[in-house]
């Protein structure tokens, strides 16, 4: 029998800060992982820390976050490649250049400056922009990341910090006694807390149904790629203000050299068999894409492809906070493929609101009672 | 019934013959291929205005080269042929491939995959540099554009392709520095009762090694490190069976460890794989008759097991036969009776061989660390293995994962062996279970400026 504070299923990004964080304030913490740490939509999504384009109020969160991505080698004693280039969104039609005003005029009140380029400053400051773009909206404070490093590395520190972290250790079953949580294993081990997190990413809303309280969850892939590596020359994360999901398209040049990207669509994802595709007609399609943000990107091969196993919500929000059902259960998954952002920023918030009831950071909107409150 | 929809990927001898069976049974395959020409890499032609003869190119294969590109060319206007055609990615029932810079999808309802085989590499300190070729490569060099790679070059590796290729740079006028073979000569006589199976085939190899006569041949070597300075490689280290250091000077290396398949498409079809013991390979999972556990996906050639030339050409008809099988096609019992046998044969022979020059496996676990073994993302064997002991990295997608070792552009195509011998020995757990790296496509890099034409996709 293992007895700790706090529970934590699901070692992604989301668990594995939880627990650092929760180590941090002083709480025992067991971090239960199905397979390894960041193996699945942590370890295989974009990379973007970006709060530009964020839902509203998601930014104060975000903004949090931001903060301990600054941090980041310090805090957990490890690189995980966290760099500030700026995160340059562009447009391509006068309406696209209206919705990077209003978001500009709507993002200021949370601290997130950004700045408007017109088309001739664009291509000044950004040469490698093609011809197409008529604005772009600039935020210099985002960056890009590591994600196959990222949720590995806060869950060795967490170790560090002392807590149990357990791989290859898939849950079975959450159950409420009179004092604790009894969470079962498949390799037959029972695991008791007060409080427990669920943070399973696209397979939280399993949990959750089981729990009582179902959500509204799709599982989709996102589809990425990635050129051969040429000399290091697009500084900024690259994006497109846009409500047409074909020409969304989002890249970033590491500084080794590569260019990853995605976008245009998802693909077919399966919870059961852990595989997610990427659909050579989308990959295709992203070619059109980037050709038309970067045209000297035809000039490249890619060297792979890949995808994830992502959970987005009906609207687009994720679930993070208390149960709405059953006290010391606590939420964090359904992140809608935007997650890596936040993820430092949940754990510290998490923890915070775990260990003391409260957090100052609002996450209201995240409530999983929303969806009761419309069933 | 509708006459079935039928692709090929290859054009050697595995894909020319599965043609040329389809063909007989009154269909219309699809050939893809990635080269200019067909004939594979075995029975590669030489480009026009080249005017070597068969026999200077193909020496004692002459006769089965002609016959192969002869099949080939019987087949025109009767076969839809792609050449200089990346098949890059595939999902059921459609083949995805790029010609040109023009992508195009091709459904099928059976696809032959006979994608050939490269070199299995092992690294060695100052294989990067410039001058070392894999064996393949430096055959294809010579037979395709009459280049040697070098003009004193030492051969190192294993396999009969090491012997075949060293003998056909001293007929090209190369002067062949060594011989060295990391397999001890006793190795050899073990096998000689699987051997035996192609006594033919063992008439070769003592005249091969009878032409080599006065290169210094050394068996039992262990690699020390490959010699250069700014310009290349200057020579290259070995110890012998016994111990003692040798060098010998050259200015180009060529090497080699047998042949490993080309998977990629079977994996991305879903394939399953095993791993196969006696080679330390992973190998799609292959019935003798070349089908498997996806419907509609057949294997054929050295991309399914390393039959060698004329094996492929067996396991090419045969999986043809089980493509007209199963779409209702008769098929005569007798002739695929007569195939599963003589590829059985082939099978035996190719086990010999393997016990004959075994894949050092310890050599690739023991390479220093600071070699580099990803060459595509320069990771050194040394960061592998601080990720297996520092990182926890279990199995190589963990470990590429947290190292980026067979995350470049080959895919861990030549790093990926040795790389799974390094991971298991810094684990302490047996090669099978590091596990293999999962392919992505696309097979091959893909241009980004390859475009879909309109309208015309959907075929």
């Amino acid at each position: 029998m293992h007895q700790s504070d706090v529970i934590v299923v699901g070692g992604g990004l989301m668990g594995a800060a939880t627990a650092f964080f929760l180590r941090k304030r002083g709480l025992s913490v067991t971090l239960l992982e199905r397979g390894l740490c960041g193996q699945q939509a942590s370890g295989t999504n974009f990379g973007n820390v970006r709060r530009q384009g964020r839902f509203l109020p998601q930014l104060p969160l975000a903004n949090r976050s931001r903060e301990i991505w600054g941090r980041l080698p310090e805090l957990i004693g490890e690189d995980v490649e966290f760099i500030r280039t700026g995160h340059l969104r562009v447009g391509y039609r006068p309406e696209h250049v209206g919705m990077m005003e209003a978001y500009r005029d709507n993002a200021a009140p949370y601290g997130l400056e950004l700045e408007l380029i017109s088309a001739n400053a664009l291509r000044e400051r950004f040469p490698f922009i093609g011809p197409e773009a008529i604005a772009g909206s600039y935020s210099p404070n985002d960056g890009h990341a590591n994600p196959r490093l990222s949720a590995p590395a806060f869950a060795r520190a967490a170790t560090r910090a002392g807590a149990k972290v357990v791989e290859n250790c898939e849950v079975i079953s959450i159950e409420r006694g009179v004092e604790d949580f009894r969470v079962e294993t498949k390799t037959g081990d029972i695991y008791r807390a007060p409080m427990v997190q669920v943070s399973a990413g696209a397979w939280g809303g399993r949990m959750a149904a089981a729990m009582g309280e179902p959500v509204p969850i799709q599982v989709k892939g996102p589809q990425m790629g990635v050129t051969e590596p040429v000399p290091y020359a697009i500084t900024p994360v690259l994006g497109v203000t846009t409500k047409d999901l074909p020409e969304v398209i989002y890249a970033r040049q590491v500084t080794r050299g590569n260019i990853v990207f995605g976008g245009v669509g998802h693909g077919p994802a399966d919870l059961d068999t852990i595989r997610a595709r990427v659909r050579p007609e989308v990959t295709l399609q992203q070619f059109g894409q980037l050709k038309r943000i970067v045209p000297a990107l035809a000039k490249l091969n890619i060297i792979r492809v890949w995808s994830g196993i992502e959970g987005y919500m009906r609207d687009d929000i994720p679930v993070m906070g208390p149960s709405a059902k059953v006290p010391g259960l606590f939420y964090a998954f359904g992140f809608c493929g935007a997650g890596f952002q936040l993820g430092p920023g949940v754990g510290d918030v998490m923890a915070e609101l775990i260990a003391t009831g409260a957090t100052t950071t609002p996450i209201e909107p995240f409530s999983i009672a929303r969806f009761a409150e419309k069933a | 019934m509708a006459a079935p929809r039928v692709v090929i990927v290859g054009a050697g001898p595995a894909g020319v013959r599965a043609a040329e069976r389809l063909v007989a049974a009154g269909l219309r395959p699809t050939v893809v291929d990635e080269g200019m020409r067909a004939g594979g890499q075995i029975y590669r032609q030489q480009p026009p205005g080249f005017t070597r003869r068969p026999e200077e190119l193909y020496g004692t294969e002459a006769g089965r080269a002609v016959a192969v590109h002869g099949a080939f060319a019987a087949l025109a206007g009767r076969i839809d042929y792609l050449p200089e055609t990346l098949a890059w990615n595939i999902e059921p029932g459609l083949l995805h491939v790029a010609r040109d810079g023009v992508a195009r999808k091709l459904p099928y309802d059976a696809v032959i995959l006979a994608t050939g085989a490269t070199d299995r590499l092992l690294p060695v300190p100052g294989w990067t540099r410039a001058g070392v070729y894999s064996l393949g490569g430096s055959q294809v060099s010579l037979k395709a554009q009459a280049c040697a790679i070098g003009a004193r070059v030492a051969f190192l590796g294993t396999g009969p392709l090491l012997y075949l290729v060293a003998s056909q740079y001293l007929k090209a006028g190369v002067e062949v520095a060594a011989v060295l073979d990391t397999s001890p000569a006793s190795a050899r006589f073990k096998a000689l009762p699987l051997m035996a199976s192609r006594p033919g085939l063992l008439v070769k190899g003592a005249a091969l090694m009878w032409k080599l006569r006065g290169v210094p041949i050394l068996r039992g070597v262990t690699p020390l490190a490959i010699d250069g300075d700014d310009s290349g490689v200057t020579g290259i280290r070995v110890k012998d069976a016994g111990g003692r250091e040798h060098r010998f000077a050259a200015d180009a290396v060529a090497m080699g460890w047998h042949l490993r398949p080309e998977t990629q498409l079977a994996d991305l079809a879903g394939v399953p794989f095993e791993h196969d013991a006696l080679s330390g390979l992973w190998m799609a999972q292959v019935q003798a008759d070349g089908r498997t556990a996806v419907k509609g996906v057949y294997l054929a050639g050295d991309g399914a097991r390393i039959l060698g030339a004329d094996g492929a050409e067996i396991a090419g008809t045969l999986a043809a036969t089980s493509v007209l099988a199963d779409h209702g096609i008769q098929v005569p019992v007798a002739e695929v009776v007569e195939l599963i046998g003589r590829r059985a044969v082939m099978d035996r022979f190719r086990r010999g061989l393997l016990r004959a020059f075994p894949w050092p496996g310890h050599l690739a676990a023991a390479v220093p660390d600071d070699t580099l073994l990803c060459r595509c993302e320069a990771i050194t064997a040394g960061e592998l293995r601080r990720s297996a002991s520092d990182l926890g990295a279990p199995e190589v997608n963990r470990a590429k994962a947290l190292t980026r070792v067979g995350m470049g552009r080959c895919q861990g195509r030549y790093c990926g062996p040795a790389g799974q011998e390094i991971l298991a020995a810094a684990r302490g757990v047996a090669l099978p279970e590091v596990g293999r790296l999962r392919g992505q496509a696309p097979v091959k890099p893909l241009s980004i400026a390859t475009v879909v034409p309109l309208g015309v996709e959907d075929a």
